[in-house]
């Protein structure tokens, strides 16, 4: 499967970025541009030929492993790209343990408490994060805990006076290969807020979700019959209860985690993240095609494989699913 | 067994957030004050949360100067030669120098690694002087032949440093200097070393403006080690004789640049680092000035300013006026081929509530296509007062009576002379339709709106121009010469008067001749209107109140070696 989407996914992206009007030599070289310096930028990029013969390029390129090399910046892109798509994962991660946390353990006690005062507070938040505007809860957030209280970092990934010596890109990571434990807090602290701007829609979600599936199980007959038995409030939700409940949560986080990773445009610009989504988007907005093209084609094979991952959960987690 | 290893997960995130918890707590004790104090004046919350700063920073207390400076948008590339954004060479001023450089605050000219320079009298050869004992970076020495290099590698594409195969197009350099090695205009003939700090330029035709373009920061001295040694990675690996080094870039997200000790200017620079640090969002941006994470921040909205001008441990700065913009009219097609519809439109434009209303007062009316301040500026043009009388009794003239109407075509993105382009359309609109005009404003993406523009699919249009080596010649001349059509003069404005007037001035080397020239044209196109000249603004920018020295220069690209930081 795997292989005909992203075939598909190259022929689709090259085709529509081709499409879009405007000219990349233009945009780099800005309104003072002559006719003649369009003209030899366009011939150097190889942007004179064909279409399919750039698409010939590109796809025998793509083969051997190579995404290219950026219009605009003239780097190669594989470098360029990584510590991007690193940025984001880190994010991704810390944004989905906030959301799966809170999701579902408030989506648990709405479920088991019912129509209690904690069910209808947690609902009415699940609805409101749901439909609040990311940009404006970021806005809010760097006012009141950066600017008004000074508790925690507005921008970045870390404190950009002291910069890490980066070995994976993943700074929290970085920071405990150095064992330099000062510098993991920091990393946290610069994390906070932009994991919770980016957590609130999915921790709604799967609050949501939670307590609609654990709702209709905790109904059913052997639930019933674990609590004549006598089986503690705990246990029988979260080890009972939850297991059969899992199944739909778990396809809510799945699609959630990939939304994610495809980059947060609004978030990442808000906390001058350098992530993936803003490298796209500024590639796009310079119509720089082979980085546009690269970078879908990157987010689209990771969105397969997060739905891959969540395939084989669904397997460990209730064997009677065969595919 | 399952069931286990999700608890062990629980309990691991649980650590986490007890972790991100505590994080909060511990500058919560130490900031019980400022929290207390909440609603006192923003200043009072300000000036605490910088002490806390001060105190908490690790790198302040070793005594490093280390400076942030925030900005919009991450550079394009570290060679100056082959880029052509502002973003970049903010950058590359820091690292590489020129031969000739401009004064603090203007286009002055003033010496860089030339500390003298003679001019023969027929304007067709300048001899440098460099300067002596002056080290690149990577400690290879300064001379006539690394300049001789840099020189040949951007006029011949075919130059072993040239890396055409790699993209590289020099087009500031084509712009400037007429073209490449081999084009009809190319107006530097030989670039002869005369001895190892002697070199000399001959021109086959004078340029007035040839020692301005030197001063510009996208012809700065790269060392020929390096090109040799990085090839064309060198726009990743800058190496020059400025006062900072290149020490790392992570894309989109910050570059940080160290003192380089053997600096050819005793006792400088002051910093010890610089980071230039991408912060896309206006308001972020201010955020993180606030909160003391940075320190100059660059591109501030017009409305902050105002409220800022009274906060306590923030400095205001402005960049002097080096742009303009235009709602330009085609003045080819109808109904802008005739002069009574074009100044009709001239009058009935209100500049000064585009002023009002977009800037904050941080803009000035403009009536000519020319900063003022430059050489040659025509103060006793009279300009188009706002007048919709007049406006009107010059549509009638032209035979229109309320049954004119136009496209005018935009581009929402914000560009350093227009924040707002969507705001001056509509102000545009009311003010037509107050002379019975009725205006229909379509909005296009920029890359193909430059496209559209050039290619003259627009009846009028909105836009702008920056200037980059302070002379005349790259207004006037890019915009209003009739050889321009197709590229830069989108009005497709053709008055062979003017074209003489502007050939005559930019091959002139006697300066007082070219502004008499200059403003001689600025009459003649004031009177032909081809475009309606609105507002040139002067950009705003924010720092802490420790920095010291710094002084915004008009191009935005400004040398960083005397700014330092108060203790």
């Amino acid at each position: 499967m795997l292989i005909p989407v992203l075939l598909g996914m190259t022929i689709i992206t090259f085709s529509i970025v081709h499409l879009i009007p405007g000219n990349p030599a233009q945009v780099i070289l800005g309104e003072a541009a002559t006719a003649e310096a369009i003209a030899d930028l366009e011939e150097s990029m190889g942007l004179n030929e064909p279409y399919w013969v750039q698409y010939g390029i590109y796809f025998m390129d793509l083969l051997q492993g190579d995404l290219g090399t950026s219009l605009r910046s003239k780097a190669e892109i594989s470098s360029e790209i990584w510590p991007h798509l690193a940025a984001t994962i880190e994010l991704t991660i810390f944004a989905m343990i906030f959301a799966i946390v809170i999701g579902v353990n408030a989506g648990i006690i709405s479920a088991w408490k019912q129509n209690s005062w904690f069910d209808f507070l947690a609902m009415i938040i699940a609805l409101v994060g749901v439909s609040m505007p990311v940009f404006w809860l970021a806005l809010m957030e760097q006012w009141i805990f950066a600017q008004e209280l000074g508790w925690l970092p507005a921008y970045g990934r870390q404190d950009s006076r002291d910069p890490i010596a980066a070995i994976t890109q993943f700074y929290v990571l970085d920071s405990l290969i150095h064992l330099d434990f000062e510098r993991a807090f920091t990393i946290l602290k610069h994390l906070v807020l932009p994991a919770i701007a980016l957590g609130t829609i999915p921790m709604a979600i799967i609050a949501r979700m939670t307590r609609s599936s654990m709702l209709e199980v905790m109904k059913s007959d052997y639930i019933r019959t674990i609590r004549a038995k006598g089986g503690s409030q705990f246990l029988v939700i979260y080890k009972h209860a939850l297991k059969n409940a899992i199944i739909p949560i778990l396809t809510v986080i799945g699609l959630q985690t990939g939304v994610l990773l495809g980059g947060a445009i609004l978030t990442e610009t808000i906390f001058s993240w350098p992530g993936i989504g803003r490298y796209v988007y500024e590639a796009i907005s310079f119509r720089d095609y082979p980085v546009i093209q690269s970078g879908i084609l990157v987010i689209a094979f990771i969105f397969v494989m997060v739905n891959l991952i969540v395939d084989i959960m669904y397997k460990i987690i209730d064997p009677r699913i065969k595919y | 067994m399952r069931f286990k290893f999700s608890l062990l997960f629980a309990l691991l995130i649980s650590v986490v957030l007890v972790l991100a918890a505590c994080s909060g707590d511990g500058s919560q004790s130490s900031n019980d004050d400022t929290s207390s104090t909440d609603n006192g004046e923003e200043t009072t919350n300000d000036s605490s949360t910088s002490e806390e700063e001060t105190s908490e920073e690790p790198t302040e207390a070793t005594g490093d100067q280390v400076l942030v400076f925030a900005r919009g948008g991450d550079s394009q590339g570290l060679d100056p030669g082959s880029v052509t954004d502002g973003e970049s060479s903010r950058v590359t001023k820091q690292v590489l120098e020129t031969l000739l450089d401009f004064e603090a605050d203007s286009f002055e000219i003033k010496p860089g690694l030339a500390h003298d320079w003679e001019v023969s009298d027929d304007g067709l050869s300048y001899t440098f002087y460099l300067e002596e004992g002056v080290t690149f970076h990577d400690g290879t020495e300064f001379n006539a032949e690394a300049v001789k290099v840099n020189f040949d590698r951007w006029a011949d594409p075919e130059h072993e440093y040239a890396f055409s195969d790699a993209a590289y197009v020099y087009s500031m350099y084509g712009t400037m200097f007429g073209g490449y090695k081999g084009d009809e205009g190319h107006v530097v003939e030989e670039v002869n070393v005369i001895n190892d700090h002697e070199i000399e330029f001959v021109l086959n035709q004078p340029l007035g403006f040839f020692l301005q373009n030197l001063a510009m920061s996208y012809f700065a001295i790269t060392s020929p080690a390096a090109l040799e040694e990085y090839g064309s990675g060198i726009n990743e690996n800058p190496v020059g004789t400025g006062p900072f080094k290149f020490a790392s870039w992570t894309k989109n997200d910050s570059i940080v640049l160290e003192k380089f000790e053997d600096y050819r200017k005793e006792g400088l620079p002051k910093l010890d680092r610089v980071i230039f640090q991408v912060i896309p969002d206006n308001s972020a941006r201010l955020i993180a000035l606030r909160s003391g994470e940075v320190d100059i921040m660059d591109g501030l909205n017009p409305d902050d300013a105002a409220g800022i001008e009274s906060e306590e441990g923030i400095g205001l700065y402005t960049r002097s006026e080096n742009n303009f913009g235009y709602v330009g009219f085609h003045s080819q097609k109808a109904p802008f081929d005739q002069k009574e519809v074009r100044q009709a439109i001239n009058y009935a434009i209100d500049k000064q509530a585009i002023a009002d209303a977009l800037y904050a007062g941080y803009a000035t009316t403009s009536k000519n296509p020319l900063p003022p301040g430059y050489l040659g500026y025509n103060d006793d043009v009279e300009g188009y007062n706002y007048n919709p009388e007049r406006a009107r009794e010059l549509l009638e003239e032209a035979g229109y009576v309320d049954d004119l109407e136009i496209e005018l075509m935009m581009s929402p993105t914000a560009r350093p002379y227009m924040p707002d382009p969507e705001t001056v359309a509509q102000i545009v609109q009311n003010n037509l339709a107050d002379v019975g005009v009725d205006v229909t404003i379509t909005s296009h993406e920029w890359a193909p709106y430059l496209e559209m523009t050039e290619q003259g699919e627009h009846q009028m249009y909105i836009m702008g121009w920056s200037g980059t080596n302070g002379d005349p010649d790259y207004f006037l001349s890019s915009l209003l010469h009739s050889s321009n059509i197709g590229s830069s003069n989108n009005t497709f404005y053709n008055s062979p008067e003017v074209d003489e007037l502007l050939d005559q001035a930019k091959r002139s080397v006697d300066q007082d001749e070219r502004a008499e020239l200059y403003a001689e044209a600025q009459a003649l196109i004031s009177e032909d209107s081809p475009m309606v000249t609105l507002v040139h603004s002067t950009p705003v920018l924010a720092a802490g109140s420790g920095v010291l020295n710094y002084v915004p220069h008009p191009s935005t690209s400004e040398s960083l070696e005397e700014v330092e930081l108060a203790q």
